[in-house]
């Protein structure tokens, strides 16, 4: 539904993006991830045709953003970062304004607008001005605005920013709802959000992709060691850490960062074998006081932070 | 061509903003006091006449209603541009420009629209004054075809002060800034005839010809030249082309 080759953008000398390439399937979410001013909203504009690219290609719903720009803009729903809005009209009339210019048929309109009002719960507030409306309604009607046409494709840049933990709870949820007949692709720096939304995430640093694909891919693939982090009260810590590391299939015991000795290990093993009941035999074996003994989930945070600390110290 | 949506929007805007019923009010108060000053005058005038033996014969719509119309630039040439300082300098700082420039609507579409609205604000704005001829109506018989003319004239020449306006606020994301270039280059288009009055004669029928408020003194006397329609319509349509060409350029830098 998306495919981007090779896109690259200049701002006079600085180079915003470079050589972005990544594929979007139909009815996918996919996470845009990246530091603040990495190029995730450049990359929006330039898929949303609001501005052109200095190189490579873009084509959205099977037409070419340049040369097709209007077949992309009748079969996109754009959410720009901030919510621009027209704060003099009425949320009705705005979202009518929006459903006519996006083509939307005359007969449909009334009800189409109805619809998208329900569905993002601002029917209540339809005939406020929007310059009155608190952040949360701004949100919802900026998400309105964006799904009015019934788009193929949405790109969403940074749908949750500004919200209290309720309201991006319910945007999380529109959004998911959103899934299977739109393609969306959505950015944010809210990694937590993208686990719980996106089935695929593509991550951009300093204007380049540095990693992409689904999340577990990208977690077995940054990170293939399981993980359990174990405290073990014991005379002789060197002693622990000697028997841990001969258990079958460890593949390294470490300290925890900042334990300083009080008897915390990161036992490390291939993944998929799960060597806590082993620890736990040991440590009743010899005695030993078992306090804790967990898995560590590697998640997508530590992927992203993982990709965009090793980029930054190169 | 989906200008009318647009049209329909950037009049919703004008008017549930208090920007059109500030801007009408003022100009309508301040062409209420010209006609006030001109009507007072003229009837001065033409006691004085009717108590001398010797006074020709006076007449009200050139009296009135002529000097009325052929000053009534100096008004538009500072309301115009507040009217047209919003059109795009106000999309571009609110950030509203990036979701209208991605509908499925042509950048000459939008312009035209903008352009239209301004127009038609415009317009509505010079029917009120309509009011004056109908005063003096009530009082004495009118000439209402060099009426009809100077408000043709009246059209075509607010037509170009908007077309700069237009430009001008493409070229900004600063309303204020967007209504002082439109202003300067207005200023520079009237006091372009001054230096007519000792340049070289080849030269200066050139500059007599920029003047933008030249044009509109034959068709405030009643008289419809081509040539006059021709030069407001072109000056239209090269400013409208240059604000195209910065809305494009404008996408390029992002």
């Amino acid at each position: 539904m998306i495919e981007v080759q090779n896109l690259t953008k200049h701002y006079g000398s600085l180079t915003a993006i470079r050589d972005v390439s990544f594929s979007v399937a139909p009815g996918e979410i996919v996470g845009f991830l990246g530091p603040n001013g990495a190029g995730k909203s450049t990359t929006m504009r330039i898929l949303s045709c609001f501005m052109p690219a200095s190189g490579g290609t873009a084509v959205v719903a099977g037409y070419d953003v340049f040369r097709e720009s209007m077949e992309v803009r009748r079969r996109i729903g754009y959410l720009p970062e901030n919510v621009p809005l027209y704060t003099d009209l009425r949320v009705a009339a705005y979202l009518d304004f929006v459903a006519e210019t996006k083509g939307v048929p005359r007969g449909e309109r009334k009800k189409r607008v109805a619809d998208v009002m329900d569905r993002c719960r601002i029917a209540d507030v339809q005939n406020r001005l929007i310059g009155k409306l608190s952040k949360g309604y701004r949100q919802r009607v900026g998400l309105a605005q964006a799904i009015v046409s019934d788009p193929a494709v949405l790109i969403l840049d940074e749908p949750t920013i500004g919200l209290d933990p309720r309201q991006i709870t319910e945007i999380r949820e529109l959004i998911k709802s959103l899934a299977g007949e739109h393609t969306v692709i959505l950015s944010t720096h809210i990694l937590p959000e993208v686990s719980m939304v996106c089935s695929s995430v593509v991550i951009i640093n300093k204007g380049a992709i540095v990693a992409r694909g689904p999340i577990d891919t990208l977690v077995e693939q940054f990170f293939p060691t399981a993980r359990v982090e174990v405290e073990i009260a014991a005379p002789s810590p060197a002693a622990v850490r000697d028997a841990l590391r001969v258990i079958p299939g460890v593949v390294s015991v470490s300290d925890l960062p900042g334990s300083d000795g009080i008897g915390r290990y990161v036992v490390e093993s291939a993944r998929g074998r799960d060597v806590r009941g082993e620890v736990f035999q040991l440590a009743a074996q010899r005695r030993w006081d078992l306090r804790e003994l967990r898995r560590m989930g590697m998640t997508l945070e530590e992927v992203f932070l993982h990709v965009v600390a090793g980029e930054q110290t190169e | 061509m989906k200008v009318w949506p647009i049209f329909k929007k950037e009049m919703r805007l004008y008017f549930t903003s208090p920007v059109a019923w500030v801007i009408m009010s003022v100009f309508l108060f301040i062409a209420g006091y010209f006609f006030y000053s001109i009507f007072g005058y003229y009837t001065r005038v033409s006691m004085q006449s009717a108590m001398n033996p010797m006074g020709g014969s006076l007449n009200v719509t050139d009296g009135v209603l002529r000097p009325l119309f052929s000053n009534f630039w100096v008004i538009l040439l500072f309301m115009l541009p507040l009217v047209t300082m919003r059109l795009f300098a106000e999309e571009r700082r609110s950030g509203t420009i990036e979701l209208l420039l991605t509908y499925p609507v042509r950048d000459g579409a939008v312009l035209l629209a903008k352009f239209l609205a301004a127009f038609a604000l415009y317009a509505l704005m010079i029917a009120l004054t309509l009011l004056y001829p109908a005063i003096i109506w009530y009082f004495a018989p009118l000439e209402w075809g060099p009426i009809l003319t100077a408000y043709v004239g009246l059209l075509l020449m607010g037509g170009a002060f908007i077309a700069v306006g237009v430009f001008a606020s493409s070229l900004t994301e600063n309303q204020i800034v967007a209504a002082l270039v439109s202003f300067l280059i207005l200023l520079m288009f009237y006091v372009v005839g001054w230096s007519a009055d000792f340049a070289d004669p080849a030269l200066a029928r050139v500059l007599q010809h920029l003047s933008l408020t030249e044009h509109n003194e034959s068709f405030a006397k009643g008289v419809f030249e081509t040539k006059d329609v021709i030069f407001y319509v072109d000056f239209t349509l090269v400013a409208l082309f240059l604000a195209l060409r910065s809305l494009e350029a404008r996408r390029w830098k992002g």
